[in-house]
């Protein structure tokens, strides 16, 4: 084993990650929806997001996945974090305590009666915290030389 | 019906059972790496595969509810385990493990000399 950067061609795994990336986001998207009344929710959720883009970083470079995604994962752990603050600070405007949630059914144009609820919001800044936090440990530990 | 579908559900998670000791055995008494991952992907991949449709069928026919993760979770092994499979081989055949000695072709032989050489 002299030279470890041989290239080779990843034909195969290439196209494999093609296919299996969007199942494996729908099925994080599922996992965060449905983690109000099954096991699932946020953390998980960006666990598998992140996993997912994980397995496109494995496929190919850091330089393709980041063209391909091109997010800086900071912000959006920043963005996360306000969002779950941003739903403990909305109860404070109708005088409730701090994250008081509400839950009920909501009436929404073409889709009809849903039954919706403020910590699905709280949840998706988990999911977004948790994706950022992941991925800025990934790419910053792969792109040290 | 009832007596019908659980013949078919206990058939597949048995099927799956055999198969995945079946794919313990081979890793076990297979001589190289190469026939031991053949036996490992293929057959624990038919394995899990039986498992999961003996689950799905036990929870649709037996229980009346769909759960359209297991489906997803056939085809992602169904998709997956062989792509693994050929890649870890991949990578041990590019460090150099050597090949059963009593394998009589290795036509990447001649390719990997070339590009060592290079």
């Amino acid at each position: 084993m002299r030279r470890t950067n041989r290239k080779t061609n990843d034909v195969i795994l290439q196209t494999t990650v093609q296919t299996v990336f969007f199942i494996i986001v729908i099925y994080s998207v599922h996992l965060f929806f449905s983690g109000h009344y099954t096991p699932g929710g946020g953390f998980i959720g960006g666990l598998m997001t992140s996993s997912a883009i994980v397995l496109l970083l494995l496929a190919f470079d850091v330089k393709t996945a980041a063209s391909i995604l091109p997010v800086n994962y900071l912000y959006v752990t920043a963005f996360g974090l306000l969002a779950a603050i941003g739903t403990g600070i909305g109860s404070l405007l109708y005088g409730m305590p701090f994250l008081k949630h509400w839950h009920g059914p909501v009436h929404i144009p073409f889709l009809g009666e849903i039954e919706l609820a403020t910590a699905t919001l709280f949840d998706f800044g988990v999911y977004l915290v948790v994706v950022g936090v992941t991925m800025t440990i990934i790419q910053t530990i792969g792109e040290t030389e | 019906m009832t007596e019908i579908s659980k013949f078919i559900v206990g058939f597949l998670v048995l099927q799956g059972a055999f198969l995945s000791l079946a794919a313990a055995i081979g890793v076990l008494r297979l001589p190289d790496p190469y026939t031991r991952n053949h036996a490992a992907s293929k057959s624990a991949t038919l394995g899990v595969l039986s498992l999961l449709l003996g689950v799905f069928l036990y929870f649709w026919l037996l229980k009346g509810e769909i759960n359209s993760k297991i489906i997803l979770g056939i085809i992602f092994v169904f998709i997956t385990s062989p792509v693994a499979g050929h890649l870890i081989m991949r990578a041990a055949y590019n460090i150099g493990i050597p090949l059963w000695k009593h394998s009589v072709q290795d036509d990447l032989k001649e390719k990997k000399r070339k590009e060592s050489r290079e």
